[in-house]
């Protein structure tokens, strides 16, 4: 599987995960620099990782969305490229409009640097096929605006057409996300923004490896 | 020509941080303050001259980048040439 993990300035899980994707698939990904005017190959996987980009200016992930590489990315994921987004990279995915919706500040209006539980709530996609149904993961979070906002008639739409793939468990929402929603999908399926960090529960020593299921999907859907 | 933007977030979103700023007023004794919404204002020189060419390119500045219309509406306001 050939993936490109994207860097912006202020990305900052780059390599955290990088590293998850080398463990999966046992290719390193390579990272790509915001700047590069086109991706230089044709990837299986473009990966939006966590972090700041451009200090959250304006909003979290709206520079990046208008970032000389992205309206490629956007292009590809409209040909249907399969492109991740975790954190802030779902933010950017919303910004850009692939992904509906947006994510505003945390009703706490803390900063929620945890673990929480969340449930697969669509495991028949490339990127969750290694869950099942319904499964509870423990999986951390680490953002201050993750509260995923859309209108009725949108949220409406993402669950009647099961594009809601991650769901918090009642009573660990951390942000106030509209009906606990941690993950969704676009209508193809080929685009997966989520606030979580599976990339950060891929070994024991992260004290869990519930995000190892993810990756190992995407390796065997793309490789 | 100068302009000024103003963008909130739209009634029926809610508004933590002016939740938030209400209740300290409170705090403070302003004990009539019933509701707070926080919002931005960003002030745009550029070379334009026509108000009404203006008023577009504006227009086209919030729906591309200034607002993100999902949450928040903008309001446009000329100042001078």
């Amino acid at each position: 599987m050939k993936a490109a993990v994207v860097v912006f300035p202020g990305s900052n899980r780059e390599h955290d995960v990088a590293a998850a994707l080398e463990r999966a698939s046992g290719q390193a990904p390579k990272l790509v620099w915001h700047g590069e005017a086109s991706l230089d190959d044709d990837y299986d996987l473009i990966v939006l990782p966590g972090g700041f980009s451009y200090g959250d200016y304006l909003r979290c992930g709206a520079m990046a969305a208008h970032s000389p590489i992205t309206r490629e990315i956007i292009h590809k994921a409209n040909n249907g490229t399969p492109v991740l987004g975790i954190c802030n990279g779902f933010q950017i995915l919303t910004e850009t409009g692939l992904l509906p919706g947006a994510l505003m500040r945390n009703a706490s209006l803390k900063f929620a640097s945890r673990y929480v539980r969340m449930r697969v709530e669509a495991a028949n996609t490339m990127f969750t096929s290694r869950y099942k149904p319904g499964q509870e993961l423990v999986v951390p979070v680490a953002h201050g605006d993750g509260n995923y906002f859309a209108d009725d008639a949108t949220l409406d739409e993402l669950e009647g057409e099961g594009r809601v793939a991650f769901r918090y468990v009642a009573n660990d929402n951390p942000n106030g996300a509209s009906r606990d929603i941690a993950g969704i999908f676009n209508a193809k399926r080929n685009v997966l923004g989520l606030m979580p960090h599976p990339e950060n529960a891929t070994d024991p020593l992260l004290g869990s490896t519930d995000g190892k299921p993810l990756f190992d999907s995407l390796v065997s859907a793309l490789s | 020509m100068k302009a000024r933007v103003t963008v909130m977030l739209k009634s029926g979103v809610l508004d933590p941080q002016g939740k938030a700023i209400g209740q300290a007023l409170n705090r403070l004794g302003f004990s009539g303050v019933a509701d707070v919404r926080q919002g931005k204002i960003i002030e745009i020189e550029f070379a334009e001259t026509d108000q009404t060419q203006a008023r577009s390119q504006l227009a086209e500045m919030c729906e591309k980048l200034l607002a993100n219309t999902v949450i928040e509406n903008y309001a446009i306001e000329i100042k001078s040439s």
